[in-house]
């Protein structure tokens, strides 16, 4: 099971506590994670990532591991800790504005 | 017993305000969607508990959300539980999904060159009249999109952008279609308008559209002050009986048309600022229309301090200030394009939202107001429903 902890408002859209369990196949990558997640969860897509480009959008932010994975391609292998569950994979909302 | 339900668009989540008749008691509903800057909502004239709303944020971009149940619970249309799973197995949850028609092309950006179209957000959102399922939205950057399937789905009437679409340049505000009539008589004709870019008429449904900016003069912002395309339209209005006479609040000037916006003329008249944003129609009198002027394009906010709904019974050109109930000292608050509208009981009453927070109401035609709340976040839009 892969843990995926999600920020306040898409918690709320989603309809979820604050972290989510899911089934994702290997080779466990940032855009199966993601794959996954709107599978399960149709509402989220498009505020993660764009629907037609599916680049993360500019506000969003991927933690994992202390290690920041914002840029890293959709196609990156996450760390042995997310995919093995011990560590989450955290969608963050970026700080921005005032 | 005729009850009024206000929907109340903010920066920070949207609120509805209901009361009977006499709209003096109101209850205050929400926030719904807190924290999210909800731009628009409406409901349906075919079903008033058919509501659709515009739900943006800049982190998590555009949802659509729907209530059916006349603003007590919302969802987003397609992703109930049993739409989840779509005959191929994939999940649905394509409401939130505005792709522009082909190659989105270019506009003019603010340094005059040519810029990719973008979407941002959903800025309105207009139910058909006739058909529960079919609703029109209108998005920044410029376009109009169409859902037939009760906002499931959306498809661009992308022809509207080949109205010399390159041309359009955004104003400080951002380049949206920011206003959506439909004519109660033919259902194929709509009028929108877009901010930096004018007035736009379709008479086929959306198949075509031409710019109907004819009459429009913009000397302080366009070096052709009579161009075509590129006015900075505020709002329009129409009344339902009339739909060929279209009232506009432009950037600056107040303008009326008799032919459908084929030609217009300046209705500012005595008015002590001709700037502003809303313009609305009294219900059941064509002739009687209402704006709030703002100092200037420069200072947006009443003049000294004084806010003032100003009301014309001739069509324009005449004008009397209504400030009875409302702020005349220390106010300086915005009134926004979408921020205005008027319920359909007699008296008529009609409504406005500030950017501090505040929505007024009146109700008898303007006469005398009072505010049904003060502290709300800014408020970007408000509608009326009349309930029956």
């Amino acid at each position: 099971m892969i843990r995926v902890t999600l920020p306040y408002h898409l918690r709320n859209l989603a309809k979820v506590d604050a972290e989510v369990q899911l089934e994702v196949p290997s080779p466990v990558t940032i855009g199966a994670v993601l794959d996954s997640l709107e599978a399960r969860y149709p509402v989220l897509r498009g505020t993660i990532r764009d629907q037609a480009t599916l680049r993360r959008r500019p506000f969003i932010r991927f933690f994992a591991c202390k290690e920041d994975l914002s840029n890293e391609p959709a196609s990156a292998q996450v760390a042995e800790a997310i995919a093995a569950g011990t560590e989450p994979f955290m969608i963050v909302g970026a700080m921005a504005g005032g | 017993m005729s009850s009024i339900r206000v929907l109340v668009g903010t920066r920070k989540g949207a609120f509805v305000l209901t009361s009977d008749g006499k709209r003096d008691k109101w209850d205050v509903a929400g926030p719904h969607f807190a924290g999210w800057e909800m731009y628009h909502l409406k409901g349906s004239p075919v079903d008033p508990n058919c509501i659709y709303a515009s739900q943006s944020s800049g982190w998590f971009g555009q949802i659509i959300q729907r209530s059916d149940d006349g603003g007590k619970t919302w969802s987003p249309p397609g992703v109930k539980p049993e739409d989840l799973m779509g005959p191929d197995g994939m999940p649905k949850g394509q409401s939130n999904m505005f792709a522009y028609e082909g190659d989105a092309g270019t506009h003019k950006w603010y340094d005059g060159t040519q810029h990719p179209w973008e979407f941002k957000r959903i800025w309105h959102v207009e139910p058909s009249l006739t058909d529960h399922d079919t609703v029109y939205a209108g998005a920044e950057d410029a376009a109009i999109f169409k859902s037939t399937d009760g906002g499931k789905s959306w498809k661009e009437l992308s022809s509207l952008r080949r109205v010399k679409g390159q041309l359009w340049q955004p104003g400080a505000g951002g380049m949206a279609v920011h206003t959506i009539l439909i004519d109660p008589k033919n259902p194929n004709r709509i009028y929108i308008a877009i901010s930096a870019a004018g007035a736009f008429r379709t008479d086929d449904g959306g198949q075509t559209w031409k710019p109907i900016n004819r009459g429009l003069k913009s000397q302080y912002e366009l070096p052709d002050p009579d161009a075509e395309v590129g006015h900075c339209v505020h709002r329009i209005a129409i009344h339902p009986s009339r739909p060929d006479v279209v009232f506009m609040q432009k950037h600056w000037d107040v303008m009326r048309t008799d032919n459908a916006g084929d030609q217009w003329s300046e209705v500012s008249g005595n008015l002590p600022t001709d700037f502003g944003f809303p313009i609305d129609v009294h219900a059941h009198e064509p002739e009687t229309i209402y704006v709030v002027p703002i100092k200037s394009d420069s200072e947006h906010f009443p003049i000294d301090g004084k806010l003032q709904v100003w009301r014309s019974r001739s069509g324009g050109n005449e004008w009397e200030a209504l400030t009875n109930g409302l702020p005349q000292k220390n106010c300086y608050v915005n009134v926004l394009r979408d921020a205005m509208c008027v319920d359909s009981l007699d008296p008529c009453g009609i409504y406005f939202g500030t950017t501090g927070g505040q929505v007024y109401v009146s109700p008898d035609g303007g006469n005398n107001w009072n505010a049904i709340v003060h502290d709300l976040p800014p408020v970007l839009s408000v509608e009326v429903q009349t309930l029956r």
